[in-house]
C-alpha cells in the first residue's frame, strides 16, 4: 500500500511529474495516488520531504546463504538444443563467475544425452540430465515436477529459461508451485551490488522499461528473450561434471496427451524470432503471388520471412510468421520492412530490439520511416529485386 | 458447463505516449479497454456454452473502473461476473494475482473450464494463467487457436501454437487453456445486448470477504518487485533516400550502408 503522509506533504508536484505510470496527482494541494499506481516506488525515492511511505513484505536473508548456483534449463527438441539455451549460457556464464558460483545446466529428454558436450563447451560446469521416456515431448506436468523436485533438493540461486513457447508455459508453473517470483521475457540481466539478480524486460509494450528484483524468494527466477544475447564461443576442452537426475516421472501426473505434432514451415525453416536476420511484407505486396520477391530477398540474407497482421490474416502467410502484438516479439540484427506502414501494433513487436531497421516503402509519409535507420522511398517492386542483385554481387566478389 | 474467464482491463497501448520531457507515460485520455486476448477468451467461452447450455462467469481483479471491462464482457454475452475490487489488492505481482483470482475461482466450484487470454497488453508477462491452474492444481494448455469439447463435456481436445508448429494436446476437465490471436473473431455486442448486461449480476468482493491466505494479496504478496521503471532509447528515424527514379541506386547505398555497418 501506498501512503502520503498529508502533514508532511507540501503539495510540490514532483511525486506528478517523476511517477511513470501518471498516477500521481495533486488534490487540495496534496498528493494522492490513482488506482492507475504499480507501486513502483518511483516516487518515493524522490520525494523531498519523505512524505511517501510503500509496504513491502520483510525478509530474512540470512535463508538465502543455502542457495547457491546459476542454472539454465536447456530446452532441446528431438535431440536439437535451441539457441536460447546456448545464449543463456553466456549470460549465466557471467553471472555465475560475478557471484563465484557453479553455471548449471538442466537437461530433460530422451536420449539426450549427447549434448553434454555441446553443453559442457558452451561453459556448463555441472549438468544435471533426466533421461527418460516420459520426458521424450515436452509436456508442462513431467517438466515442472521433475524440475521443482530438483530446484528444492538442490537449491540454486538463480533460475534461467528460455522465454519460448513452452518456456513461458513452464516458468509460471514451477514459480506458482514453489512460490517465487518470476520476471517475465527478460533482456537484460546483471548482479546488484547486494548480490541480487537485476531483471530487465520491457512491458507496456515496450513503451517502458523496468527493473525487477526478487527480494524475498530463492531462487531468483527469469524467463529471457530469445536472441538478446550472444551464444559463447565453443570450448571443446572444457568439461563438466554430468550428474544423472533420479527423479521418475509419474505416468499418472501427466494429466495432458500430446496427440499429433504438426511442423509448420518447410524443413529448416529459419523463424523469425530465432532469425538473426528478418525480411517482412505488408500490404504493400498487394497479393500471395507477389509474396516470392521478398522470398528472394530473404532467401539471399539468409534471413527468415515475417509479414505484418494483414497478411497473414488474409491467409498469405503462416500464423507463427506474423511480428507484433498479437504475433511474435522478435530482436534479430537486421529487420527490413517491405510495404509495412509501421503501425504501433507492428513495431512493439520489432522496435524495442532490432538492431537495424530498413523501411522499404512508397510513401514518403510512411510512419516506419520515423523509426528506420535507413530507409528508402519507393516501390517495392522496383528496389527489393535491385537489392538481390546487389547482394549477388557482392557475395560473388567475396 | 461452467466456464469461467479471468479477464484484465488494460490502456490501450497503441495510444500510450511518453512524455519527451519526463519520460512517463501519458495516462490522461488513454481509453480502457478489455485486453485483446481476453476477449477471444470470452468468445470462446460463449460459443461453448452456446453449444453446450451452461454458464460463462468473467472474473477480474482490478480498480472500481474495471466494471467497464466486466460490461463489455457481459454485453458480449457472459452471464455474470466477480469484480475483485479492494485496496488491499493493490500492487500484486503475477503470482499475487494469480493466487487472488484462484481463491476466488475456488469459491465457483464445481467449473468445468478456465480460458485466460494468453498475456496482457499492459504487464506482457503470460504468466497470470499457469500460474492460476498451479495454485488450483488443474493441468493446462497454453496458446490454444482450436478448441473441441468432446460430447459427454469431460474432455477438451486443443490445437496449441508452438515454436515450430502446433501440438494437438488432449486432456480432462476441469483445465485451463489460454486463448491467442487466431481462436475465433469476437462478436461485437448489439445495442440490446449492451442495454440487457446493465441488467446482468456483478458482485464485488473484497479482501475480507474473500478469506483465504490475506498475506499473498497486493504488493505485500508480491515475490517480485519493481525497482526502477525507464523509457528506452526511442528510435528516430535515421538515413531516407528516395528510390523512386534509381531504385538500382538506392539499393547500391543500402548494401554499402549495411557493408560498413558490418551487418552484411
Ligand atoms: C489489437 C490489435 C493487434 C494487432 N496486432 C498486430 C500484429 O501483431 N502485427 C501487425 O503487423 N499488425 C497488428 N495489428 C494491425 C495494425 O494496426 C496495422 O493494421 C497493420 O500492422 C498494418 O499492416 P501493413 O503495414 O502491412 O498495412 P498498411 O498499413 O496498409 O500499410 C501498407 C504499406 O505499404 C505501402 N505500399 C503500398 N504499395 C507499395 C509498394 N508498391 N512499394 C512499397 N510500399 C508500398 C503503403 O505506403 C503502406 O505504408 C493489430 C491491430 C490491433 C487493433
Ligand atoms: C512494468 C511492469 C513490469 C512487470 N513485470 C512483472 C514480472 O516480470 N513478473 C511479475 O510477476 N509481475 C510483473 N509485473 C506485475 C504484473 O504486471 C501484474 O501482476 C499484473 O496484474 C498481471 O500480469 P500481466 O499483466 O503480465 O498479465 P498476464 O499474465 O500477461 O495475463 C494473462 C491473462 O491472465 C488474466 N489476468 C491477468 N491479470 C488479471 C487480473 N488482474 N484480473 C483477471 N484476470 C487477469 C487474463 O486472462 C490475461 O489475459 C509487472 C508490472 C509492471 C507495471
Ligand atoms: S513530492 Fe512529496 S511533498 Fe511533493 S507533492 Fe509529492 S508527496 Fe507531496
Ligand atoms: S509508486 Fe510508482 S506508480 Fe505509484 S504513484 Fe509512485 S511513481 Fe506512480
Amino acid at each position: 500500500m501506498l501512503k502520503i503522509d498529508k502533514d508532511r506533504c507540501t503539495g510540490c508536484k514532483i511525486c506528478t511529474k517523476v511517477c511513470p505510470f501518471g498516477a500521481m496527482v495533486i488534490v487540495d494541494e496534496k498528493a494522492e495516488a490513482t488506482e492507475a499506481c504499480t507501486l513502483c516506488g518511483a516516487c518515493v525515492k524522490t520525494c523531498p520531504e519523505n512524505a511517501i511511505s510503500i509496504e513491502r513484505r520483510r525478509v530474512d536473508p540470512s535463508k538465502f546463504k543455502e542457495y547457491k548456483g546459476v542454472w539454465v534449463i536447456a530446452e532441446q527438441i528431438g535431440g536439437q538444443l535451441r539457441n536460447v539455451s546456448l545464449e543463456l549460457l553466456s549470460k549465466g556464464r557471467e553471472l555465475a563467475d560475478q557471484l563465484g558460483e557453479p553455471l548449471c545446466v538442466i537437461l530433460l529428454g530422451h536420449e539426450v544425452t549427447g549434448l553434454t558436450d555441446t553443453l559442457a563447451a558452451h561453459g556448463a560446469d555441472v549438468i544435471y540430465v533426466s533421461d527418460q521416456k516420459r520426458l521424450a515431448q515436452y509436456t508442462t506436468d513431467a517438466y515442472t515436477d521433475v524440475i521443482s523436485a530438483l530446484i528444492l533438493t538442490e537449491k540454486p540461486n538463480v533460475v534461467l529459461i528460455g522465454a519460448t513457447a513452452n518456456g513461458r508455459d513452464l516458468g509460471p508453473r514451477i514459480a506458482a508451485r514453489l512460490r517465487l517470483g518470476l520476471t517475465a521475457d527478460c533482456t537484460g540481466l546483471s548482479i546488484d551490488d547486494k548480490r541480487q539478480l537485476v531483471q530487465t524486460r520491457p512491458a507496456f509494450g515496450g513503451n517502458i522499461m523496468a527493473s525487477i528484483l526478487s527480494p524475498y524468494t530463492r531462487p531468483q527466477m527469469a524467463t529471457v528473450r530469445p536472441n538478446v544475447f550472444k551464444p559463447p564461443e565453443p570450448n571443446p576442452s572444457h568439461k563438466a561434471d554430468v550428474r544423472t537426475v533420479d527423479i521418475k516421472v509419474n505416468p499418472a501426473a501427466v494429466r495432458t496427451k500430446i496427440l499429433e505434432t504438426i511442423k509448420t514451415g518447410a524443413e529448416g525453416e529459419l523463424k523469425v524470432e530465432e532469425a538473426e536476420m528478418v525480411v517482412s511484407c505488408g500490404r504493400g505486396i498487394k497479393a500471395p503471388e507477389n509474396i516470392p520477391t521478398v522470398a528472394e530477398l530473404a532467401k539471399e540474407l539468409n534471413a527468415a520471412l515475417g509479414g505484418s497482421r494483414p497478411i497473414v490474416d488474409a491467409g498469405w502467410m503462416e500464423h507463427h510468421q506474423q511480428v507484433g502484438q498479437s504475433g511474435r516479439t522478435i530482436s534479430p540484427r537486421l529487420y527490413i520492412a517491405c510495404g509495412i506502414s509501421g503501425a504501433i501494433q507492428h513495431l512493439v513487436g520489432v522496435a524495442g530490439s532490432a538492431e537495424i531497421i530498413i523501411a522499404i516503402n512508397s510513401d514518403p509519409e510512411a510512419p516506419i520511416f520515423t523509426i528506420s535507420d535507413f530507409g528508402i522511398v519507393g516501390d517495392l517492386f522496383r528496389v527489393v529485386p535491385e537489392l538481390v542483385k546487389e547482394i549477388k554481387r557482392v557475395k560473388a566478389q567475396k | 458447463m461452467r466456464i469461467i474467464v479471468p479477464i484484465k482491463q488494460v490502456p490501450e497501448i497503441a495510444e500510450v505516449k511518453i512524455d519527451p520531457e519526463t519520460k512517463t507515460l501519458i495516462r490522461a485520455g488513454v481509453p480502457s479497454i478489455v485486453n485483446p486476448f481476453d476477449e477471444f477468451a470470452v468468445e470462446e467461452a460463449i460459443r461453448i456454452k452456446e453449444k453446450f447450455g451452461g454458464e460463462v462467469i468473467v472474473i477480474t481483479m482490478g480498480p472500481p473502473q474495471a466494471l467497464d471491462a466486466i460490461r463489455k464482457c457481459l454485453a458480449m454475452g457472459a452471464d455474470r461476473a466477480l469484480h475483485l475490487c479492494d485496496r488491499p489488492f493493490a500492487g500484486a505481482d503475477t503470482w499475487a494475482t494469480a493466487y487472488t483470482l484462484a481463491q476466488a475461482i475456488k469459491t465457483l466450484e464445481p467449473y468445468d473450464l478456465i480460458i485466460a487470454g494468453k498475456q496482457a497488453i499492459d504487464g506482457d508477462t503470460a504468466q497470470v494463467g499457469p500460474e492460476i491452474a498451479e495454485v488450483l492444481g488443474i493441468p493446462q494448455i497454453t496458446y490454444a487457436i482450436k478448441v473441441d469439447i468432446s460430447e459427454d463435456q469431460k474432455r477438451i481436445k486443443v490445437r496449441r501454437e508452438t515454436d515450430d508448429g502446433f501440438e494437438i494436446v488432449e486432456c480432462k476437465l476441469p483445465a485451463l487453456i489460454t486463448a491467442i490471436k487466431g481462436l475465433n473473431e469476437p462478436r461485437l455486442p448489439s445495442l440490446m445486448a449492451i442495454m440487457k448486461a446493465r441488467q446482468k449480476e456483478v458482485k464485488t468482493i473484497t479482501a475480507e470477504e474473500l478469506g483465504g491466505d490475506s498475506k499473498q494479496y497486493g504488493l505485500p504478496g508480491s515475490p517480485t518487485q519493481v525497482v526502477e521503471i525507464f523509457t528506452p532509447e526511442a528510435r528516430t528515424g535515421g538515413i531516407k533516400i528516395d528510390g523512386t527514379e534509381d531504385p538500382a541506386g538506392a539499393a547500391k547505398q543500402l548494401i554499402e550502408w549495411l557493408l560498413k555497418k558490418g551487418i552484411l
